[in-house]
């Protein structure tokens, strides 16, 4: 069952993945990346990150793509690309080398390391009842616990960094009133 | 069902986790639109997640988890502000493409 | 008074540059009075220096080295601007500034009514500096200084007429064949230093016994050359001829009694490292000076200028000089040296007096019957004649003999050759004299063509330009008696110069040359005689000597054609090769770094891509390398 599990989201994931880089049109490539995150959150499932996937659909696939879509339709949806040119002339052999040789050497990586142990004693993805059966809520609270316990100081600092971001970007990204002086994004020369 | 008594182990994920990492790559590589530049981005984020939660079910270890999540977290806030600067500089030039920012050309 | 040797040079210099800032309001005769006034002082002093010197015994004479002033110090070498007076530098001072102090007199009268009157002394006081810088310098360098200063003046004194394009050229051609020596006596210097580790007159002399035998000779034959330059030897003569352009006080003071002596004063002055050179060494110098001194003479008997032929004499003798110095007799070398510039000086400023008096005619076809019109100046010609054709008891006779004599020891075919010339000299002295005082009158259709000035007849010259003549006849009429070969003690020269140069004994017996060589003269003065007083036999001057046997056209043709030819190839490597390797550096870096600029390209997707190319290199090196594999 779980290999059937594997192979279609397997699929999924990379048929979404190329979908992507192979796409001319922006909001083809946003679909083929619904497609792929939707793989991975099946995938999550699989490995039993049950919140992770859920997460997952809800901010990847419900609020950044869909930022992105509303970047694409602000700007021009006839915005294509023509995948056929490219100005240099050295980029896409480079392309291949750096992509063949990354996917190569990782895998090599995790092939030859399969059997190998490492000292660490995690606590479980699961937090267990207490006559240890397992509960349906077991790997929330199990990282719940783990994330407000152990990594508090870093989820503080992600509020600050959310904040500074949506701080930053409505600076950035807005239009300027008449007579006002916009942030200078150094994009002035380009006009 | 002879297919289906055989397991993914975590290296079956580890490896697709690196195939979906070299596509963001060779992606990032060559195309030319600023957004879909992005989107191989968050392609090879989407691969880091997946090797780091294979990785917590093989050691049985929830940090794996909570490091998705924060990365998860940080892609967000970095897509939101990646967009507003592509917005701030495509608003000036509709047709720009990221050749086109060569202004550190030495 | 040894303390104040320094002021030998000084006041000549002193006197330069007085004149360059008040010469032109001196003026026409001031500054010339001044000038001799300068030189005459540095004579006195210079009596009084020899005589404190003559005072103290022989060996302390040898080593009063005064120091002026450290000159030069760079990690093991050290100069002193430091003057040697011994002996023979001394000897030196003395005719230099004595004969320089009457030749600045003469050229007073000379030089009168010329335009450019004070920049004539200014030029011989520079001179005379640097000729006393020459030879009172206790290291080769402070001579080296002097060595080049005379080599300026002289050029600036030959073309001192430069509106002449020959006096200019001739100016151009002594300085060029000069620096042609000069090349030997830089060799000889770095030899000297790299072998003594001092360019210290003392120092060299003393560590002549244990140079090796290669290295003294280079020294010696390096400082020869450098001497065949300022001598004027073949092949380096050249220039000398020419130089008679310049004015004649200039051709007498420079070319006949100092600056070409200078040659003789250097290997003298490393005789010590001369004399343990190997024997091949001192046998070319013998060979060369008495070829050249053959050769000199040959050409003189044809030529028709009454100046050229005195400076062919002068080159022949100097060539006897350096056959003494070959054969190891410097005293005789210096002996004939201060004779030589007794007497050829005398000659020289004979020969202007008589040019003067002739209102600027220098062909000798063109004088004759002078000698009731110009008696002061036919006397003192007569005496400076037999002086230089080495009658006796004239000076000239003493000295020529001892080197004949010298000669006679080393080889007899030098010997030969000698008598040969001292025939020739004779012949071609007589010649002249015939020529220009006796005969008929044939400088009247002269005058008509030049136009001259005033009184037609040609006139004797004032007292400015007579005295001096008559002070250098008594010269060189009784200058014999400072090295008289009768007993050890008249040769009073030999023994002053002795802790110098050494000695040089003979055993052969001096009466039969001396007659032989007398007889020579007298057949020399009788066939030029017979052949243009008596007109007796025909005279012979063959077209080929009086061109110097084609030497001067045939170094031309070779300097115009392959030496310009060598001379473009040498300037254009320069240029292209040395030039190009420098400028090609900087190229180098250029272009590489315009190469290297590109790698900023300012294309986000170049810089991925390194990115990505940095990414695979690091990781292949930990999975392949580190072990993770």
């Amino acid at each position: 069952m779980e290999l059937f599990v594997f192979v279609v989201a397997g699929a999924m994931v990379l048929g979404g993945a190329v979908g992507v880089i192979l796409s001319k049109h922006p909001v083809h490539a946003a679909l083929s990346l619904i497609l792929t995150l939707f793989g991975v959150a099946v995938l999550f499932v699989a490995q039993e990150a049950n919140f992770l996937a859920a997460v997952q659909v809800i901010v990847y696939a419900g609020a950044i793509v869909v930022l992105f879509l509303f970047v694409i339709m602000l700007l021009g949806v006839d915005n294509s690309e023509n995948l056929r040119i490219e100005p240099f002339k050295v980029q896409r052999p480079i392309a291949a080398v750096v992509g063949a040789g990354l996917f190569g050497l990782i895998s090599a990586a995790a092939i030859v390391a399969r059997g190998a142990k490492t000292g660490l004693q995690g606590s479980g993805l699961e937090v267990t009842g207490p006559d240890g059966s397992k509960l349906h809520d077991g790997n929330i609270k199990a990282l719940a616990r783990d994330l407000f316990s152990d990594h508090v100081l870093a989820f503080e600092l992600t509020s600050v960094l959310l904040v500074i971001a949506v701080v930053g970007t409505v600076l950035l990204a807005r239009k300027p009133r008449k007579g006002e002086q916009t942030v200078d994004t150094g994009a002035g020369a380009l006009g | 069902m002879i297919i289906a008594t055989v397991a993914p182990t975590t290296t079956w994920y580890l490896i697709l986790a690196a195939m979906l990492f070299s596509i963001g790559t060779v992606g990032v590589l060559v195309r030319r639109n600023p957004l879909v530049l992005f989107m191989c981005i968050e392609l090879m984020l989407n691969a880091v997640n997946l090797t780091f939660v294979a990785m917590a079910r093989k050691l049985g270890d929830i940090g794996g988890q909570t490091t998705v999540f924060f990365v998860l977290v940080v892609a967000a806030a970095e897509v939101v502000v990646g967009l507003g600067i592509i917005v701030a500089i495509l608003r000036r030039k509709p047709n720009a493409t990221t050749d086109d920012l060569a202004e550190l050309k030495g | 008074m040894l303390d104040v040797v320094w002021l030998i040079p000084a006041l000549p210099l002193a006197g330069f540059l007085v004149i360059l800032l008040f010469g032109r309001k001196m003026g026409d005769p001031k500054a010339g009075y001044f000038a001799t006034a300068m030189v005459g002082a540095s004579f006195v002093v210079t009596v009084g220096v020899f005589l404190d010197l003559m005072s103290r015994s022989a060996e302390a004479r040898t080593d009063q080295v005064k120091t002026l002033f450290s000159w030069v110090t760079v990690g093991s070498l050290h100069i002193d601007l430091a003057f040697l007076a011994d002996p023979l530098s001394l000897t030196m001072c003395l005719f230099v500034t004595g004969i320089g102090a009457l030749i600045h007199l003469y050229a007073v009268g000379y030089m009168h009514g010329d335009p450019r009157f004070s920049k004539f002394f200014l030029y011989l006081n520079l001179f005379a500096f640097s000729m006393l810088m020459l030879v009172l310098g206790s290291n080769m360098l402070v001579t080296f200084l002097g060595w080049e200063g005379v080599g300026t003046c002289s050029y600036l004194l030959i073309s001192f007429w430069h509106e002449r394009d020959s006096a200019a050229t001739a100016g151009k051609k002594a300085f060029i064949t000069n620096r042609v020596g000069d090349w030997g006596f830089m060799m000889a210097m770095f030899f000297a230093f790299w072998a003594v580790g001092s360019l210290d007159y003392l120092h060299i002399n003393e560590a002549a016994g244990t140079l090796s035998t290669t290295t003294a000779t280079a020294i010696a034959l390096f400082a020869f050359v450098g001497a065949c330059g300022k001598s004027a030897q073949l092949p380096l003569y050249l220039w000398l001829p020419d130089a008679m352009e310049g004015p004649t006080p200039v051709s007498a003071l420079i070319h006949a009694a100092t600056m070409v002596t200078a040659g003789v004063y250097l290997m003298c002055r490393i005789s010590p490292v001369l004399n343990v050179a190997s024997s091949y060494a001192p046998t070319v110098i013998a060979i060369v000076g008495a070829a050249t001194a053959f050769y000199a003479a040959m050409v003189a008997l044809a030529q028709n200028d009454i100046k050229k032929v005195l400076a062919y004499s002068t080159v022949s003798q100097l060539g006897y000089m350096f056959l003494a110095v070959g054969s190891g007799a410097y005293t005789a070398a210096i002996f004939h040296m201060v004779t030589h510039a007794f007497f050829k000086a005398l000659l020289f400023l004979g020969a202007g007096s008589v040019i003067h008096g002739v209102h600027n005619e220098q062909d000798m076809r063109r004088m004759g019957a002078l000698r009731k019109l110009m008696p002061i100046t036919f006397g003192t010609f007569i005496v400076g004649w037999l002086a230089i054709a080495g009658v006796p008891p004239f000076s000239g006779f003493w000295s020529k003999d001892d080197i004949l004599l010298a000669a006679w020891d080393k080889s007899p075919v030098l010997w030969a050759v000698g008598l040969v010339t001292a025939l020739l000299t004779a012949f071609y002295m007589t010649r002249q004299v015939i020529m220009v005082f006796y005969g008929e009158a044939r400088w009247h259709d002269a005058h008509e063509e030049h136009g001259a000035h005033g009184d037609m007849e040609p006139h004797e010259s004032p007292w400015t330009m007579a005295l001096p003549l008559i002070v250098l006849a008594v010269l060189a009429f009784a200058g014999g008696i400072i090295n008289l070969p009768f007993k050890a003690s008249t040769e009073r020269l030999a023994l002053w110069l002795e802790p110098v140069v050494g000695v040089h004994d003979s055993t052969t017996a001096k009466v039969p040359f001396a007659l032989i060589a007398v007889a020579g003269s007298l057949i020399g003065i009788g066939v030029a005689f017979a052949i243009y007083y008596y007109k007796r036999i025909k005279p012979v001057e063959p077209k080929i000597l009086a061109d110097a046997w084609g030497y001067d056209r045939a170094v031309s043709a070779f300097m115009g054609g392959p030496g310009r030819a060598s001379f473009d190839a040498v300037a254009w490597a320069d240029a292209n090769i040395i030039d190009g390797a420098v400028k090609g550096a900087g190229q180098l870096v250029q272009e590489s770094a315009g190469q290297a600029r590109k790698v900023q390209s300012g294309n986000v997707r170049n810089y991925a891509a390194a990115l990505g190319i940095g990414v695979v290199l690091l990781l292949a090196w930990f999975v392949v390398f580190r072990g993770m594999l």
